[in-house]
């Protein structure tokens, strides 16, 4: 079994924050039943989704756009080796050091070392997937280092000892009031206090995080950040921010760290032109970011005066071995796919257990971390497969297509990746119904006439049938009613009223299938 | 070959270890040692657009005007000056303001600053916490973009260092119009100098972290005035 850690630690005798969940549909089960949290998803997702409907709307070539994306993201992993040897020259050539991690502990051991050799023991750090990823907070605090985190969102997660549920709003599942009664409660602990009388106006909770944190941003030595993009030609890195923080923590700190995944080099400057239009519209629906910072290993005067590149794998190689999971890797972390997603809205982002929630987390959580685990089993089946995923990704990664792919290999089992390795995965338990149930269906299908005798005799004994499943059925019975099934089959209405030469118009029974929200 | 870095500590090993588990998850049909050598991925689609500016009855937009449209859009204060306009401009906003002290990077035009205000030098040495007790910033751009309301700083002599952009309250951003204006991203990407370090701004700093209200003015300057300093026709200053 793989041990590439993906966050969401279990934090033993950790106060009120969520744990890892067992399981997807566990999980999912008891967000359902929170009516704050899916009112506060609720609103939040719309809001989103019909802004950037709007955003996208505004560029006539947005299909254009995508396939460009999708091709240099594609470049970027059929010729990854290359493109990171390129990358490593520049940024060195440019006063930065390159720093290689091949999994989490090792990534937390060299950012840990580095933060050791400045003598500090604070860090500010601007919101990064990344280092949620490989847990570094939480290893920083190990080695007596405290790491503030300077998003908003990021704060407000950090403040409630919570885990992020959002790529993009990692707090999404706060309301204003929540935020509020954190702020009055927990700022003092970490710095300074709340404005005495603090209300819930969003202006009023954004002007606390500002003084709360402006004392750190000013007496910051280290920074740690991500990156949104490297640039391999020029060994130029990206962030791409909105508040501000992003700023502070890359430009005022003496010692900047930046943890980055494999995947997130891209061949040319000029590429830039392609994802800056994307990202924006995509993840928060406006024609440009309010700040975009780029650097190119250090400036004599100007920002850090020492840059290291940490480039992370984690897992990242045993998914590009994967020739259909591998597209999962072009994801620039927009999030749009969370906001459209009928199965995030409702089950929120802490149950999917990683720091990659939504349909984009169903898809590279597993392949991150190899589908042993009872969790990550679960989720590639965190889907209803509606495609609304797929539709909105700049990056045209077919979700859908990819968790598929994972479900069979969750039931039959066969080759995958794991640390560079190829293993032999043996079919999940608790499959067993379904692989048998699905080598009837492939046998029953193929033979038209037992396919018109069952249905005969599903629709004469209708009056019989149970409400629930017996058996391994029963779980899928547990959540939902069986349908009822129709006197007369589709099959069978066809032949009585068009009799059996069939006539003109076949083929209407399938658009309901075709109809994607 | 040891797949396993951990014990070695070396990031010298997990170089090699990462560079052969992708040559091999690539298989031997890619690039690199063992493969054969020929690049498999296919060329990239650049059939999308160099720009997107409206049509209009009387023609095509002026960027100039869809940089101020958009600019606006974001909460930016726009005004428009001709160069002889331009010193009385600021020095109108900046008492405004109640601004007494400003920020100069070393290359900012001589007779742009009234002569009563406190000049600031951006020095290295300075402390940000002495460049927090400044109430403003004036600086030029390396240029605009209009499609997406974007002013692009490179940290030259009229910009200065990245953060004297950052830390005062006031930012009042000087845009040489038309000549530093473009139309889109990609007519920015070839005029800019990728190792110069850039900051890209449209619109004062905002988050929409709190149920995606979008609130504007967190870390950043909370007021960002563009001056489009260029022939306005009338001569007048600003609006």
């Amino acid at each position: 079994m793989s041990g590439t850690f993906l966050g969401m630690p279990g934090r033993p005798g950790g106060g009120s924050r969520p744990t890892a969940p067992r399981d997807f549909p566990t999980a999912a089960e008891a967000a359902g039943r929170d009516a704050t949290l899916r009112g506060n998803l609720r609103h939040a997702t719309h809001t989103i989704r019909d802004k950037r409907a709007r955003a996208v709307a505004e560029l006539s070539d947005w299909p254009e756009l995508r396939a460009a994306g999708a091709a240099i993201k594609d470049d970027v992993l059929l010729r990854l080796d290359s493109h990171l040897e390129r990358l490593e020259a520049a940024v060195t050539a440019a006063g930065g050091t390159v720093h290689w991690a091949s999994d989490a502990a090792e990534a937390n051991r060299i950012v840990t070392e580095l933060v050791h050799a400045t003598g500090e023991t604070e860090v500010i750090k601007v919101k990064s997937m990344a280092t949620q990823e490989i847990g570094l907070n939480e290893a920083l605090a190990e080695a007596g280092i405290t790491a503030y985190e300077t998003d908003l969102a990021e704060l407000i997660v950090q403040l409630g000892d919570d885990l992020p549920s959002h790529i993009l709003v990692p707090a999404i599942h706060r309301n204003r009031s929540e935020i509020r009664d954190i702020f009055r409660e927990r700022m003092g602990e970490w710095g300074r206090a709340a404005p005495e009388g603090l209300t819930d106006r969003p202006a009023e909770l954004a002007e606390a995080a500002r003084l709360h944190l402006r004392e750190k941003f000013l007496r910051a030595r280290v920074g740690i950040s991500g990156a949104n993009f490297m640039v391999a030609e020029t060994g130029t890195l990206v962030v791409v921010e909105s508040e501000g923080n992003g700023r502070m923590c890359l430009t005022l700190p003496e010692t900047l760290i930046s943890v980055v995944g494999i995947e997130k080099v891209v061949p040319t400057w000029r590429d830039l032109e392609v994802f800056l239009q994307l990202l924006p519209r995509s993840s928060t629906a406006e024609r440009m970011n309010p700040y975009t910072t780029m650097w190119t290993g250090t400036t004599d005067g100007d920002g850090p005066r020492e840059f290291h590149l940490v480039l992370l794998d984690n897992g990242r190689t045993d998914v590009l071995a994967d020739t259909v999971g591998r597209q999962a890797l072009r994801c620039i972390r927009c999030s749009a796919c969370l906001n459209v997603c009928p199965v995030y809205e409702r089950a929120g982002g802490h149950a999917y257990g990683s720091a990659y929630p939504g349909p984009i987390g169903a898809i590279l959580t597993p392949q991150l971390r190899g589908v042993g685990s009872e969790l990550d089993a679960s989720l590639p089946y965190a889907s209803s497969l509606c495609g609304a995923c797929y539709e909105v990704c700049p990056v045209a990664i077919d979700i859908p297509r990819v968790l598929v792919h994972l479900r069979e290999r969750v039931v039959e089992g066969g080759e995958v990746t794991v640390r560079g390795s190829r293993v032999r995965l043996k079919p999940a338990r608790g499959h067993a119904a379904e692989r048998a149930v699905m080598r009837a269906a492939r046998w029953a299908l193929e033979r038209p006439g037992v396919v018109r005798a069952g249905q005969r005799v599903a629709g004469r004994t209708r009056r019989l049938h149970p409400r629930r499943l017996p058996g391994p059925g029963a779980a899928w019975t547990a959540s939902r009613d069986l349908p009822t099934v129709p006197a007369e089959s589709f099959r069978q209405w066809w032949h009585r009223t068009r009799g059996p030469g069939g006539g003109s118009g076949a083929g209407d029974g399938d658009t309901s299938r075709k109809e994607r929200s | 070959m040891t797949d396993h870095a951990r014990g070695g500590g070396g990031g010298h090993d997990s170089r090699e270890v990462i560079l052969g588990r992708i040559r091999r998850a690539l298989g031997p049909s890619g690039p690199g040692p063992g493969g054969s050598g020929a690049p498999v991925a296919p060329p990239i689609p650049r059939d999308y657009a160099v720009s997107h500016l409206p049509d209009t009855s009387e023609g095509t937009t002026d960027p100039v005007e869809l940089l101020a449209e958009n600019l606006a859009d974001y909460r930016a204060l726009v005004h428009r000056v001709d160069p002889a306009g331009l010193p009385a401009l600021i020095a109108r906003l900046l008492a405004a303001r109640g601004a007494r002290s400003v920020v100069t990077p070393p290359g900012l035009p001589d007779g742009w600053l009234p002569e009563d205000i406190t000049r600031v030098p951006d020095d290295p040495a300075a402390t940000a916490a002495e460049l927090d007790a400044v109430d403003a910033v004036v600086t030029g751009c390396a240029l605009a973009i209009a499609e997406t309301g974007t002013i692009v700083l490179d940290g030259s002599p009229d910009q200065g260092r990245r953060r004297i952009t950052l830390i005062p309250d006031h930012h009042l951003c000087v845009v040489r119009v038309p000549e530093q204006v473009v139309a889109s991203v990609p007519e920015a990407m070839p005029r800019l100098v990728p190792h110069r370090p850039q900051t890209w701004i449209s619109g004062p700093s905002a988050t929409s972290d709190i149920e995606l209200d979008r609130v504007e003015g967190v870390h950043g300057p909370r007021v960002l005035e563009v001056l489009l300093v260029g022939p306005t026709g009338t001569g007048a200053a600003g609006y």
